[in-house]
């Protein structure tokens, strides 16, 4: 048996190994959380203390940042075995919701809720990028894919049992995933291989070919392949090496982002399992070309299965000579990366939220300018790429910006990575030209049946057949590569409500439009839903959608809206078959129960309002709560808004009693 | 070294200088931009977005926007205004907002915001309702969260000035919410003369000095007497604007 005190030392003693690792320094709070919560499955307000002793800091300051990533628990618990379900719209039409309901019936626990009897945790999460494989899941972070409910019970049974999570039982994984270091079920489904990134490639030769030109002619190489960020944004990568190259510094930094977070995109994981090799030496050409001894693979934790093999590779690396100092024998090159694991947040795509995060903090976007190129991580000079981007250097290098400018279109040069999913029959990765259509992609994956396709991921555009002809590059369609295929059996409806949900979930809430503007946003959807929105309704969505464009601070909330906007424009039938004429001069959108309903619950229950305490851990949201979408009543009662909280109202009230507070 | 250059909001003509951001450039010719989360001393966060202007065409928050040579830029026009009430109208909805019993009623610069632009008519917007517990535990002041507009002014004032670090947020997004480094107010370093707690930092109700609550008389408090803004109108005066018809 164990004392109180002994266990409360034990803790401590972890808690401060942990900040020795790595040398007391707040900027590593990331790796601390990490390491404190693997040890002690999560950190409470007794380890907050001591990590804001150790660094120097303030315990509210660990707080903020514990509190801000969806994958830190406050709860400490050790062994547990917490699941994750993805509950993208992808993994909800491949039947997500059936496998839940089989791990809460099996398990004895509801998502969300945590149970003192077994130490096991039920959860959603947004998209873990295996949509290709959906429905899928992570437990303790090893994914497992193509659940199904009978899967999902032998999981559950497995897990009760006191099986441990790396000795469940998983299906063949493809390619590098099943290399002991990964060992997980995921297959790669890599369907169309392209000129520049499954095409063969002679390792080291781009680097090699980098290292005979200056660092300003490795720019001009790029700029000549006319190379834009695959990341989303098509900012043309040139510009901002020579930005981060001709800043005067004494550290630059390269920074690379495999955040992975928007909704249907998979394709740097399929980079990252097989193409890690590639990756890295377009990490050492990018430090070359702007001066960098210093890189950061930026891993989003749902990837976190792949963490020891790139790290492997890394080991492997330093060992070759080809990181650490005077890289292939080239004086004066010097180079190495760490890899920063990320633990839930979208917004940390964002590149100067990525930073923040590195940095050891909140994962908020930063104020600009000044850009990243001038001054990011700890103020130094930093180039931060998306995978596929800092993939395509080496074969720029390799084989000629020449070669690289003539694929694809005139101001989209290259091939692109698709990530297709959804209803068809092949869904995976494609590697095609830019320029291509939408109709040749489905075409490809056999996406027959069509209806609509989310171009883009969440933050990007819905499109109908009309539209199916526009091609996929920087001057039609820009997209980071997400194909998300519809069919005519699906909610068009309860999509946007499922991506304005995730906006609503990820948004940092730094700033006044998207923090409450998309509440606002989805609220309004839920009203439409539920058949209560009037055409008024549809102009103030397009108002406020208009607001929060204009006046958001980052990314995220300059494309939030456009779930509602494209949908609105693309398959306004969709709405306004749900949108009632105001009958006999009554405000159609007024729902004269709920208002009483409320008001009821408040007087006939006070104490349900007064002693409600602002809980740290998301409220009960039960499986089918969140995800069909309608509501039996308001939103912030429902999605975990802790500390806003309607009453509810008590279904098995005897009706009479109603009738009492009306006379009364 | 510091040549001056001119930026042109809505047609006038503003002195500016190397470094300066718009709203430094605006205030120093007494052209009032609104704003919440800045305030004079702090160094500026762009978290309300009640400032936002279109600088060449591009929506930026004034007060951590530089101030570019021959910068165009719209500021009082109506598709700013209208998205200036909309944010206010946003913070208004997002908290519990009951002026008539609230302690910093007439010297809050939200509400006098929402006085200032016109936020007189009803809206389609829901109210959010938050239900925070009041922290009533330090004998100087109450902290009600419920009010607040995540300006993070006590924030920094803290932080920047008093050398502390009494407040920071927890959360994110809607869940975002103004945390004490402690379990509760008097668990924390907050005293007397800190600059965090003082008059003026708080643009709003939450943190309220107990004991002397209600103290000036309606038709004497802050704003009764004039709008918010006005003092940096009035420190060099409109009038002095030289308009490019004019020129
Ligand atoms: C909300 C948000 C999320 C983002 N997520 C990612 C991401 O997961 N991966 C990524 O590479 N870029 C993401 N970006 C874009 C990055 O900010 C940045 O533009 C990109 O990493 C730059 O690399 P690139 O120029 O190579 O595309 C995101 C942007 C926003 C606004
Ligand atoms: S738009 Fe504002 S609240 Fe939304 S993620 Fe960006 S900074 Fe955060
Ligand atoms: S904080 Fe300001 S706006 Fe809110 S209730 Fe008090 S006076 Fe009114
Ligand atoms: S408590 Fe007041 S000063 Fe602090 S962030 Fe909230 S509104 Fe701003």
């Amino acid at each position: 048996m164990t004392t109180p005190q002994a266990a409360t030392d034990y803790a401590t003693d972890i808690v401060k190994n942990a900040c020795r690792q790595y040398n007391n320094d707040a900027s590593r709070m990331m790796d601390i959380l990490w390491c404190v919560q693997d040890a002690l499955g999560g950190i409470d307000t007794d380890a907050m203390t001591v990590i804001a002793q150790q660094t120097s800091g303030y315990r509210v300051e660990v707080e903020g940042v514990v509190s801000f990533y969806s994958f830190f628990s406050s709860q400490p618990r050790p062994q547990v075995v917490r699941i994750y379900l993805c509950e993208d719209v992808i993994d909800q039409h491949a039947g997500i919701a059936e496998v839940a309901a089989v791990f809460e019936r099996t398990l004895g626990i509801r998502i969300g809720q945590t149970s003192a009897d077994i130490p096991v945790e039920l959860h959603w999460t947004p998209c873990i990028g295996l949509s290709d494989q959906a429905p899928a899941a992570l437990i303790n972070f090893r994914p497992f894919t193509r659940l199904t409910p009978d899967k999902a019970e032998a999981l559950a049974r497995a897990i009760l049992a006191g099986i441990a999570v790396h000795e469940l039982p998983i299906g063949e994984g493809e390619g590098n995933n099943s290399k002991p270091l990964i060992n997980v079920e995921v297959a790669n489904n890599l369907r169309l291989p392209g000129a520049v990134y499954f095409a063969p490639h002679r390792p080291l030769s781009g680097l090699d070919n980098a290292g005979r030109l200056s660092p300003a002619q490795v720019r001009h190489e790029i700029r000549q392949a006319g190379l834009r960020g695959r990341g989303g944004a098509g900012y043309p990568v040139w510009k901002k090496w020579e930005a981060a190259a001709t800043t005067a510094s004494e550290r630059r930094f390269v920074i690379c982002n495999a955040d992975e977070g928007e909704p249907g995109t998979f394709k740097d994981r399929l980079l990252l399992t097989e193409k890690a090799d590639l990756l890295f030496e377009g990490m050492t050409i990018a430090a070359y070309a702007v001066g960098a001894s210093e890189g950061i693979l930026y891993l989003r934790a749902e990837y976190r299965y792949l963490h020891a093999w790139l790290n492997h590779l890394l080991l492997e690396r330093r060992r070759q000579g080809l990181l650490g100092k005077a890289i292939r024998g080239m004086e004066n090159f010097d180079f190495d990366i760490r890899i920063q694991l990320g633990a839930g947040a979208y917004i940390c795509g964002e590149e100067s939220a990525l930073i923040s995060s590195c940095e050891g903090r909140r994962g908020e976007p930063k104020t600009k300018p000044p850009f990243p190129a001038q001054a990011g991580y700890l103020g130094y000079p930093t180039v931060v790429n998306n995978v596929e981007t800092l993939c395509a250097i080496p074969a720029i290098l390799s084989r000629g910006s020449q070669w690289f400018a003539g694929l694809g279109t005139e101001q989209s040069s290259g091939t692109k990575l698709l990530s297709v999913s959804g209803d068809c029959s092949r869904p995976g990765v494609y590697e095609v030209p830019l320029g291509i259509s939408v109709k040749e992609v489905l075409t490809l994956a056999g996406g027959v049946d069509a209806q609509a396709v989310q171009v883009g991921g969440a933050s990007g555009e819905m499109i109908g057949v009309a539209d199916f002809g526009r091609s996929l590059c920087f001057e039609d369609l820009p997209t980071a590569g997400a194909i998300m295929i519809f069919n005519g059996q699906r909610n068009l409806l309860s999509i946007v409500h499922y991506f304005m949900r995730f906006f609503v979930d990820e948004s940092c809430g730094y700033c006044t439009p998207c923090r409450v503007g998309n509440v606002f946003l989805l609220q309004a959807v839920e009203k439409i839903m539920k058949g209560l929105g009037e055409a008024q309704d549809i102009e103030s969505m397009r108002q406020l959608s208009e607001t929060i464009i204009a006046t958001s601070r980052c990314g995220l909330g300059h494309t939030s809206p456009n779930p509602v906007l494209s949908s609105l424009k693309h398959f306004p039938l969709v709405y306004s078959s749900l949108i009632r004429e105001n009958a006999k001069g009554m405000q159609a959108g007024f729902d004269l129960e709920q208002a009483l309903a409320t008001a009821r619950a408040i007087v006939r229950r006070p104490a349900e309002v007064l002693q409600c305490e602002v809980r740290l851990q998301p409220a009960d949201a039960h499986a089918s709560d969140r995800l069909t979408g309608v509501l039996a009543y308001p939103l912030i009662a429902r999605s975990g808004l802790d500390d806003y909280t309607v009453p509810k109202v008590d279904s098995t009230d005897d009706p009479s009693a109603h009738q009492e507070d009306a006379e009364s | 070294m510091s040549t001056t250059f001119t930026i042109h909001v809505d047609g006038a003509a503003i002195p500016a200088r190397p470094g300066q951001t718009i709203m430094e450039a605006c205030d120093a010719a007494g052209l009032y931009i609104p704003r919440l989360c800045d305030v004079e001393g702090l160094a500026p966060q762009g978290s309300c977005r009640v400032c936002t202007v279109r600088d060449n065409g591009r929506c930026v928050s004034a007060c951590t926007q530089p101030a570019m040579p021959e910068a165009v830029i719209e500021h009082d026009t109506e598709s700013m205004n209208r998205y200036r009430r909309d944010l206010v109208t946003m913070l208004l909805h997002e908290g519990n907002h009951l002026c008539p019993g609230c302690e910093a009623s007439g010297r809050c610069e939200l509400q006098a915001m929402a006085y200032r632009l016109g936020i007189t008519d009803s809206n389609r917007l829901p109210y959010l309702q938050p239900v925070r517990p009041l922290d009533a535990s330090h004998p100087l002041w109450v902290l009600d969260t419920n009010r607040c507009i995540f300006c993070s002014r006590c924030i920094r004032a803290s932080r920047e000035q008093d050398g502390k670090n009494v407040f920071e947020y927890v959360g994110r997004g809607i869940h975002k919410r103004l945390a004490v480094n402690g379990n509760h107010l008097a668990d924390t370093s907050a005293q007397e003369g800190d600059h965090a707690m003082s008059d003026g930092i708080c643009p709003v109700g939450c943190i309220i000095r107990k004991g002397e609550g209600f103290s000036t008389p309606i038709g004497q408090r802050r704003f009764d007497k004039h709008l918010i803004g006005e003092e940096i109108e009035n420190k060099s005066g409109r009038s002095d604007l030289s308009t490019e018809e004019a020129q």
